[in-house]
């Protein structure tokens, strides 16, 4: 194994085990924060990867933007802080058999499809900035304003959503 | 034209008589009365007409037939079949009809089913005639089972009146029981000679197994049985006097219930060759006509006299065919035909006057009603067998018949209808005494509770439209009895006609006594603790409805459980079946969102693994 | 490297995720375990954009869209929340069951 393999098994093993303590967390605020570990050890990968951009892309948004919602959520849903035991609801037996099933099907399916695949990280980097905002503001210029009109559109969504002095229609 | 072309005709005429009147009669600005009267007299003047033909002829049969459409197994035939038998006997019915048409317009006035009464006698006039004429087994059934049906609505003619439709459907249902007989009978014969057609089956009976003929002849029994009502189907024909007097005179007297005899007379050679059966009819003949000629002694309506009576002289008429005399037989059907008839009408008559249906309330109507005293005294006077009324010749021919007889029931026979002839003359006497002389009972007349029979401030004679047919009828019951004695078996012998006027001598005095001693002028109370027993003909109606119209009932209420039970909660069961199972799918929509996701994913897993292995 | 690493971790990650979508009561852990099973869809799209050398850095503009709807989806899906607790009282998803089948009035016989 190279080092790069070797360090991304680590960042793997990181995020993976962050991501199974936010599902299985009894407290709800840790959930949050062991999404935030999983999240940063993921754009850590995306760094191996050579994909830079959107690794700073992803702590900016995820981290930054998303797990903050997330928390003020829990803050204005009046969510138990410390260790609270209903956390999990009577579907977990089910949940975990279709999870095991879920991994077990694409593991077994990628794995066998990807056998003999290499990635080859030498070469000009391709995920740069520079490289990324050309590609998105030549090939890719027309969803990506789409994207704009559907954040305008969720934007003014949650503002009349979460108005409460627009009354019952 | 030809004689069958007549008879046909005379069969169709009251048919289109019937159609058109239950069509339009109504609707007609004279009534219905005018094409029921002269459809029926059009199909006199065509039965006179082919008898004139038949006896002016030197051959005996005529017939034409066509065959109809081949059904794959025996042929069945229309046709006519004209010999001096049928003749007779059509001329006999349409001459009855006719009268009976023309009495029923005065009976019946302002009556408002009149129309559909008047098409109703023409339908059963059409029916008899094929029943008389036709010369197919299953034609003469179909002719049959038409009678019955007419005499169904006829009886049931005051329908409103409970007691009135259970004796309508207490004919039909008993008449009915015997009819099966009667088709399987047929269907056995026609089946043995190949044909249902009269000739083809007369002329291979010789040929045929005895057991079959036995067989054949015993199933028809069983429906002449019902028809003609006697013993053990006896016991619908008191009831069916519910109905007008008119039609208790043509079906319940004269027609229909002589059909029997009848087809007995034309089926002849097979019951020659089938003696058991000829037995058994003569043993049945004798119970009935002793049985219904005291329950005639002791009964006080003056129909269900004249009931018992039909039934007792229909037994004489079998009583004659079962010791060999068809010429007595077919002669007494006639006579009785003629007087009976005329009873009936007369009957109808007083009770219209008094307004009641019982003796009791009668009496003292000789001054009264001259012309009725008089026609029913012939009328009386030949059921009883007085010299030289119509009734003496021909059941004195019958008695002649039984003396000379070889058949093994010949004595039975022969004492039977004496003894019969002594009691005929007793009720006779009685009913006559009763309703005409005597005093008339003052105080007010019974409400009989039947809307039909008006009562009448003071007693009178009735219109002259009723007391013609009276008149016309009387006319054969006191003379065709010369008309008769052109056949030798019709001439009376000297002992048997001795002994018969003796005995309804005797039967007549003992009623005459009894009826001055008593001070109610009832004879019958002489039968004393015996008189109910007798009124109510030996108990066999309570009796058959103890046994099987019990047991009928048990198993109509068992289907009815099983329908219930059974099939309805087969029914509702499936019903609450797809429930219940609807109850176990709605478990899966207990609304949860995780659980449904669970459910999809799970799905999609499953199919995935599935197409990776199976492909 | 070999290609299985990150496309196995994305496997994995996207398993783990759709087990919390299918046992966390709470919404919010909910909306948690969709973020997951987001970015293993991420990291695979960009596993692929560096193994294709994709010259139209397909994978790596698709992760950035996959992103910015991540976050409009979050944003939608707690304002959605913050309404049923403020309606309920309430965020438990097996609470709202007003998808449920009840059994009919008026049965009869």
């Amino acid at each position: 194994m190279t080092a790069v393999e070797i360090v991304f098994v680590l960042l793997g093993v990181v995020a993976l085990g962050a991501a199974v303590l936010v599902v299985t967390t009894r407290q709800l605020v840790h959930a949050a924060l062991w999404l935030v570990v999983s999240f940063g050890a993921l754009a850590a990968c995306y760094l191996l990867l050579t994909a830079e951009f959107v690794a700073w892309v992803q702590v900016l948004i995820y981290v930054g933007a998303i797990v903050v919602l997330l928390l003020f959520g829990i803050m204005l849903t009046r969510a138990p802080i410390g260790r609270s035991d209903d956390l999990d609801s009577g579907n977990r037996v089910a949940a975990l058999v279709v999870a095991a099933g879920t991994a077990a099907t694409l593991v077994t399916v990628l794995v066998r499809a990807f056998r003999t695949a290499y990635v080859d990280l030498g070469g000009d980097p391709a995920g740069s900035a520079t490289a990324i905002g050309a590609s998105l503001f030549r090939v890719w210029v027309l969803p990506f304003e789409l994207l704009s009109m559907l954040l305008l559109a969720a934007l003014v969504g949650a503002i009349v959503l979460s108005r409460t002095d627009i009354g019952e229609r | 034209m030809t004689a069958t072309a007549l008879a046909a005709a005379a069969t169709l005429v009251p048919f289109g008589a019937a159609v058109v009147g239950m069509l339009f009669g109504r609707r007609l600005p004279f009534g219905a009365a005018p094409i029921a009267v002269l459809g029926t007299a059009a199909a006199t003047v065509l039965a006179i007409l082919v008898a004139v033909d038949v006896a002016g002829a030197s051959s005996s049969v005529w017939e034409s037939s066509t065959q109809l459409t081949p059904t794959g197994m025996v042929p069945i035939t229309l046709g006519v079949r004209v010999d001096s038998l049928s003749a007779t006997v059509a001329v006999m019915v349409t001459v009855v009809a006719l009268a009976v048409q023309v009495y029923s317009v005065g009976y019946l006035r302002g009556d408002q089913r009149y129309s559909s009464y008047a098409a109703l006698i023409s339908l059963f006039t059409a029916a008899m005639l094929t029943v008389v004429l036709a010369n197919d087994l299953l034609v003469i059934y179909v002719g049959w089972e038409i009678m019955g049906i007419c005499s169904y609505f006829l009886i049931g003619h005051y329908w409103e009146d409970p007691p009135t439709s259970a004796a309508a459907v207490k004919s039909f249902l008993m008449t009915r029981f015997g009819d099966v007989g009667f088709l399987f009978g047929i269907f056995v014969l026609g089946m043995a000679a190949g044909s249902f057609r009269l000739t083809d089956v007369l002329t291979a009976v010789p040929a045929m197994d005895p057991g079959t003929v036995l067989a054949g002849t015993l199933l028809l029994t069983a429906g002449i049985v019902g028809k003609s009502a006697q013993f053990p189907l006896h016991s619908w024909l008191p009831d069916a006097m519910a109905g007008p007097s008119p039609v208790s005179a043509l079906i319940h007297a004269a027609t229909m219930v002589a059909s029997g005899a009848y087809v007995v007379a034309r089926l002849y050679p097979a019951f020659e060759a089938a003696p058991a059966t000829l037995n058994v009819i003569a043993v049945l003949a004798v119970i009935s006509m002793l049985g219904s000629a005291l329950a005639a002694l002791a009964t006080d309506d003056l129909k269900r006299v004249l009931a018992y009576s039909t039934i007792s002289q229909l037994s004489v008429m079998f009583a004659a065919l079962a010791v060999g005399g068809r010429t007595q037989a077919v002669g007494h059907l006639l006579s009785h035909a003629a007087f009976k008839a005329l009873l009936f009408l007369c009957a109808g008559a007083v009770i219209h006057a008094v307004g009641s249906n019982l003796m009791a309330d009668m009496g003292g109507l000789a001054r009264a009603m001259p012309v009725t005293f008089v026609t029913m005294t012939v009328g009386f006077a030949a059921l009883a067998g007085v010299p030289p009324t119509s009734g003496f010749f021909t059941k004195d021919a019958v008695v002649a018949a039984a003396f000379g007889s070889a058949a093994a029931t010949a004595g039975l026979v022969a004492a039977g209808v004496l003894l019969t002839s002594l009691l005929t003359a007793a009720y006779a006497t009685r009913a006559w005494l009763r309703t005409f002389f005597g005093a008339q009972p003052a105080g007010a007349r019974p409400a009989d509770g039947t809307a039909h029979e008006a009562a009448h401030e003071a007693v009178h004679e009735a219109p002259w439209i009723m007391l013609g047919p009276l008149v016309v009828l009387a006319v054969p019951a006191l003379l065709l009895g010369f008309g008769a004695l052109r056949l030798h078996e019709l001439r009376p012998e000297l002992g048997p006609a001795v002994l018969s006027v003796a005995l309804a001598a005797l039967g007549a005095l003992a009623a005459y006594v009894g009826w001055r001693r008593d001070p109610a002028h009832e004879p019958a109370t002489a039968l004393g603790r015996l008189r109910p027993v007798f009124a109510s003909a030996f108990g066999t109606d309570d009796l058959y409805e103890r046994t099987v119209a019990a047991a009928v009932m048990r198993l109509a209420r068992g289907v009815v459980g099983v329908d219930d039970q059974v099939v309805g909660r087969a029914v509702t069961g499936t019903g609450q079946g797809a429930r219940r199972l609807g109850g176990v799918l709605r478990l899966t929509q207990n609304g949860n969102p995780q659980f449904y996701v669970t459910g999809v994913l799970a799905g999609v897993l499953l199919i995935t693994v599935g197409v990776a292995l199976l492909s | 490297m070999h290609v299985a690493y990150p496309v196995v971790l994305a496997a994995l990650l996207f398993s783990v995720g759709v087990y919390g979508v299918l046992a966390r009561r709470n919404a919010i852990l909910v909306l948690m375990s969709v973020e997951l099973m987001l970015n293993a869809v991420n990291l695979n799209l960009v596993t692929f954009d560096a193994y294709l050398h994709d010259a139209l850095h397909g994978g790596q503009a698709l992760t950035l869209f996959v992103i910015v709807i991540a976050a409009a989806e979050v944003g939608l899906g707690l304002a959605i929340v913050l309404l049923v607790f403020r309606n309920r009282q309430t965020i438990a998803v097996d609470a709202l069951r007003e998808l449920a089948e009840p059994e009919p009035a008026g049965v009869d016989r």
